[in-house]
C-alpha cells in the first residue's frame, strides 16, 4: 500500500491545495477512504487527519466505508424524480438486499447510490449499473437488470 | 467509388446510452466490407433535444454525401448495414428511418449561437473546429484589439451571465482589468450542479475548443496567466474531452507562452469536484480549488478584488464563455439584435420531464414560453395537461400553465416569481404534485447546505419536516404562514446565493398553487395522486386477468393470487411504490 500512496502523494508535492486531489486518487485507487491510508497520507505531509476528514465529510464523492463490487448509481436530479425515480430506488433497495440508512450490502456485493442528477435529463429516469448508463427506465427494465446482475452476468466496465 | 461521404453519429452521454458505439462499430465494419472510403466522426452535441438536442431520437445519425445531409433517428446497431448499403453505395436514402417533420419543427424555432458547432465538429479533433472557423476570434483579439478593446466589445453585446445570475459580462471583466495584476484568475464554473440542467455538460462534450478559445479571450481582456475549469466529476466524458481539447490547443500554440507571439501568456489547468452543489456558488468553488470544505464568505470582498488565493479573479460560467469567440467573430452588434432591450442574445434550455420533444434547444431571448412548450417542445407527453414549468432548478419557481405566455428573460421570469437560473426547465402535467415538487426541491437544498450559516442551515431543515408533514397528511392550520414566513426569514439572512433562494420552489409553488396546499392540509388529499401516505392501491376484480405481471414487479411481495385468478393487494405490506399500476395492461388496478 505504502508504494501506491507514495505515487499519489509524488504526483501532489509541489501544489498547495491538493488536499481534495490527493482525496479523490485515494477513493479511485481503493474504492473509499481507507483509514490506514489517511492517517499515512496526514503523517507523511504534516497535516492533521482532522483536516483530511473535514473534507472527506464534506463533499458527497468520498466514503468512508468500503463499497459494493456493483455500483448502481441511481439518478434523482428533477426530471428523473418526476419520471419516477423514486420507485425506481426503493425496489433497488429492497431486490439488492440493502440495509436501512445504508448504501451497501451486508456482502459487499452491492452498492445503491443516489446522486443529485447526472446531465442525462432527456433519457430519464437514468440507472447508471457499473459505468454503463441505462436510460428511460422502467420497473420491469429495472427487474431485468438486477437479475442478469446477480447472476454475476454484468461485468465491471471501464468504458464511461 | 469517388463520393466523399460523412457520417456524424451522436456521442454524447445521452447518445452512448442509446448504443452510439455499438452503431459506430457497425458503421465501421459495414465500411471495411463495402471497401468505401469514409470518415466516421464522433460527433456529440445537442441535436434537437438531448446531446444535439433531440436526445429523445438518439441514435440520431448525419449521413452527407458530397455536402448533402440526411438525417436518420432510434438507429439502432443492425441497422446500420441497410442504410450502408442502400443509401451510401446504392444512392437511395432508406425513407422510414428518416426523421420526420417534428424534427425540423424542433429547430424551426431555435437560433444556435452557443450550439452552432455541436452536433457538427468532432470535439476530439481540434481540426474540425479550426474547419468551421474556430480561433479565428483569439486570433483576431490577440493581433489587432487591446484588452479594453476587447472588454468594450462584450459589454456592447450586452452578454450577461450565463449561470443564472445574469451579471454583466463586461462590466464584470472591466472591473478585473483595472484590479492591480499580474496575478489573475479566470476561472470557468462548470460545477452545473442544478439538477435538471445538462447544458454545461453538453457544451463541454460537443465543442469544448468554444470553450477553451472563450477563455483565453477572457483572459487576455482582464491580463490573467492563469486558468482554471471546475468541472463536476460526474461528467467523466465532458472530463475528458476537455483535457484533450486543452492539450490540442497547447500543442497549437493557442495556450502556453507567448501565444501567437503577442507576449501573452496563459495556461489552463482542470479541477475536478467532488460532490457539492455548493461549489457552483463563486466563493466556495475557490475555496474548493484551494483544497478546502467548500463553504462560502460573506461578499464584499468579491472575487474580483480578492479571489482564488487572495488574488483578483473572475469567475463566469461555461455557457457565457463559449458565446464570446462568437461575439468576437460577429460583432456585438449581430449579438445585440438578438433578444430583448435588457436580455440580449439566445439562452441554451434543458427541455425535460413530461414533455414531448425532450432535449437541449437554444432560443433567443425573450421568446414566449408557450412557443417553447408547444412548437418546439411538441407540447404534453401522452396527452396530459401541462400544470407549470420549473425555471431555474432549486433555486426557481415554477411558471403555472395560467402564464404560459411569460416571455423568456430576465426581467420577465423575475416578475412571475421565478428566475431564468442556469437553464434547467421542468416541464410537469397533472399528475405532478405541487407540495411533493416543493418537498423535492428542500430535500436537495438541505442535503446541499454547506452548514455555516443558521438561517439555511437550520432554515431549510424546517422547511422540509414542515412539507414532509404536509405530504404525509400530517399538515397543521398555520402551516402555510409558518412556511411563508420562515421562507422570508432564510430568503434574507442566509449568507450565500444557495440559502438565499432555497425558499423559492416553496414560495412559488404556494402563490400559485395553494388550493394543492389546502388539500393536503385540511382534506388529507392529494389532488394528483403522488404523495404515498395519502395513497392506496387496490385491484378491482372484475378487470383483474390474473396475469401475475404486478406480482413479478412488486419489490414488497404484497400481491397475491393464483394464476388466472383475481389477485388482492395487501394493504399492510403495501410500500405504494406504484410499479404494479404502471405495469397493469389491464387497468385493473386502481389509485386513489
Amino acid at each position: 500500500m505504502e508504494k501506491k500512496l507514495e505515487g499519489i502523494i509524488a504526483r501532489y508535492h509541489e501544489n498547495e491545495g491538493n488536499l481534495i486531489s490527493i482525496l479523490q486518487d485515494l477513493e479511485t485507487e481503493f474504492g473509499y477512504l481507507r483509514e490506514d491510508a489517511i492517517l499515512w497520507v496526514a503523517e507523511r505531509l504534516d497535516v492533521p487527519p482532522a483536516k483530511f476528514y473535514g473534507i472527506a465529510t464534506f463533499y458527497a464523492q468520498f466514503h468512508l466505508k468500503p463499497r459494493g463490487k456493483n455500483i448502481i448509481t441511481a439518478c434523482c436530479g428533477t426530471a428523473c424524480h418526476v419520471k419516477g425515480s423514486e420507485r425506481l430506488i426503493n425496489s433497488l433497495v429492497k431486490e439488492l438486499g440493502i440495509p436501512d440508512g445504508e448504501e451497501t450490502s451486508e456482502d459487499l456485493k452491492f452498492t445503491v447510490e443516489k446522486v443529485n442528477c447526472v446531465g442525462a435529463c432527456s433519457i430519464a429516469p437514468v440507472i447508471i449499473v457499473n459505468k454503463t448508463v441505462h436510460g428511460k427506465v422502467t420497473p420491469d427494465k429495472l427487474m431485468k437488470e438486477m437479475k442478469t446482475l446477480k447472476e454475476g452476468k454484468r461485468e465491471y466496465t471501464d468504458y464511461i | 467509388m469517388n463520393k466523399e461521404v460523412s457520417i456524424k453519429v451522436c456521442m454524447g452521454t445521452g447518445g452512448i446510452a442509446a448504443g452510439g458505439v455499438e452503431v459506430i462499430a457497425s458503421f465501421e465494419k459495414a465500411f471495411a466490407t463495402a471497401q468505401i472510403r469514409a470518415t466516421v466522426e464522433k460527433n456529440c452535441s445537442l441535436h434537437k433535444v438531448g446531446c444535439r438536442g433531440f436526445c429523445a431520437r438518439d441514435v440520431l445519425v448525419d449521413v452527407i454525401i458530397d455536402g448533402g445531409k440526411s438525417t436518420y433517428e432510434y438507429i439502432k446497431p443492425d441497422m446500420v448495414e441497410r442504410i450502408v448499403n442502400e443509401h451510401i453505395v446504392g444512392g437511395v436514402p432508406v425513407g422510414d428511418w428518416l426523421v420526420k417533420d417534428d424534427y425540423h419543427t424542433f429547430h424551426d424555432k431555435q437560433v444556435k449561437v452557443v450550439l452552432s458547432d455541436c452536433g457538427e465538429v468532432d470535439p476530439e479533433d481540434i481540426d474540425s473546429y479550426i474547419f468551421r472557423s474556430g480561433y479565428e476570434a483569439v486570433k483576431k483579439v490577440l493581433t489587432t484589439m487591446s484588452s479594453q478593446e476587447t472588454i468594450d466589445v462584450i459589454k456592447a453585446s450586452g452578454l450577461r451571465g450565463r449561470g443564472g445570475a445574469g451579471f454583466p459580462t463586461g462590466v464584470k471583466w472591466d472591473m478585473a482589468i483595472k484590479a492591480p495584476g499580474p496575478v489573475k484568475y479566470l476561472i470557468c464554473n462548470a460545477d452545473e450542479g442544478d439538477p435538471g440542467a445538462f447544458m454545461d455538460r453538453s457544451v463541454v462534450e460537443g465543442n469544448p475548443h468554444a470553450v477553451i478559445e472563450g477563455m483565453i479571450i477572457g483572459a487576455y481582456a482582464i491580463a490573467a496567466p492563469y486558468g482554471y475549469v471546475y468541472i463536476r466529476a460526474e461528467y467523466p466524458l465532458a472530463v475528458e474531452r476537455l483535457h484533450l481539447a486543452i492539450k490540442q490547443a497547447k500543442e497549437r500554440g493557442y495556450l502556453g507562452k507567448n501565444i501567437l507571439g503577442k507576449g501573452f501568456d496563459f495556461n489552463i489547468k482542470v479541477k475536478l469536484g467532488a460532490g457539492a452543489f455548493v461549489c457552483g456558488e463563486e466563493t466556495a468553488l475557490i475555496a474548493s480549488i484551494e483544497g478546502k470544505r467548500g463553504q462560502p464568505r460573506a461578499k464584499p470582498p468579491f472575487p474580483v478584488q480578492k479571489g482564488l488565493w487572495g488574488y483578483p479573479t473572475i469567475i463566469n460560467n461555461v455557457e457565457t464563455l463559449a458565446n464570446v469567440p462568437y461575439i468576437m467573430r460577429k460583432g456585438a452588434a449581430w449579438y445585440a439584435a438578438m433578444g430583448t432591450e435588457k436580455s440580449k442574445g439566445t439562452k441554451v434550455f434543458a427541455l425535460t420531464g413530461k414533455i414531448l420533444n425532450s432535449g437541449l434547444i437554444e432560443v433567443p431571448m425573450g421568446i414566449p414560453l408557450r412557443e417553447v412548450i408547444y412548437d418546439i417542445g411538441g407540447g404534453i407527453e401522452g396527452g396530459k395537461k401541462l400544470k407549470a414549468v420549473q425555471t431555474g432548478g432549486p433555486s426557481g419557481g415554477c411558471i403555472p400553465s395560467s402564464l404560459i405566455d411569460t416571455p423568456l428573460d430576465y426581467e420577465s421570469l423575475g416578475k412571475v416569481g421565478s428566475i431564468m437560473g442556469s437553464g434547467g426547465m421542468v416541464v410537469l402535467d397533472e399528475t405532478d404534485c405541487m407540495v411533493n415538487v416543493a418537498k423535492y426541491f428542500l430535500e436537495f437544498t438541505k442535503s446541499e447546505s454547506c452548514g455555516k450559516c443558521v438561517p439555511c442551515r437550520i432554515g431549510t431543515k424546517r422547511l422540509l419536516e414542515i412539507l414532509t408533514r404536509i405530504t404525509e397528511g400530517k399538515g397543521r392550520e398555520g402551516d402555510l404562514d409558518l412556511l411563508e414566513t420562515l421562507s422570508s426569514d432564510v430568503k434574507t439572512s442566509s449568507l450565500c446565493g444557495l440559502g438565499q433562494s432555497a425558499p423559492n420552489p416553496v414560495l412559488s409553488t404556494i402563490k400559485y398553487f395553494r388550493d394543492e396546499y389546502e388539500a393536503h392540509i385540511f382534506e388529507k388529499r392529494c389532488p394528483a395522486g403522488v404523495c404515498k401516505d395519502l395513497l392506496s392501491y387496490s385491484i378491482t376484480e372484475q378487470f383483474c386477468k390474473g396475469c401475475t405481471a404486478c406480482t413479478r414487479v412488486c419489490p414488497a411481495g404484497a400481491i397475491i393470487g393464483e394464476k388466472k385468478k383475481p389477485h388482492k393487494i395487501v394493504q399492510d405490506i403495501c410500500i405504494k411504490c406504484g410499479a404494479c399500476f404502471e405495469t397493469c395492461k389491464f387497468k385493473a388496478i386502481k389509485k386513489g
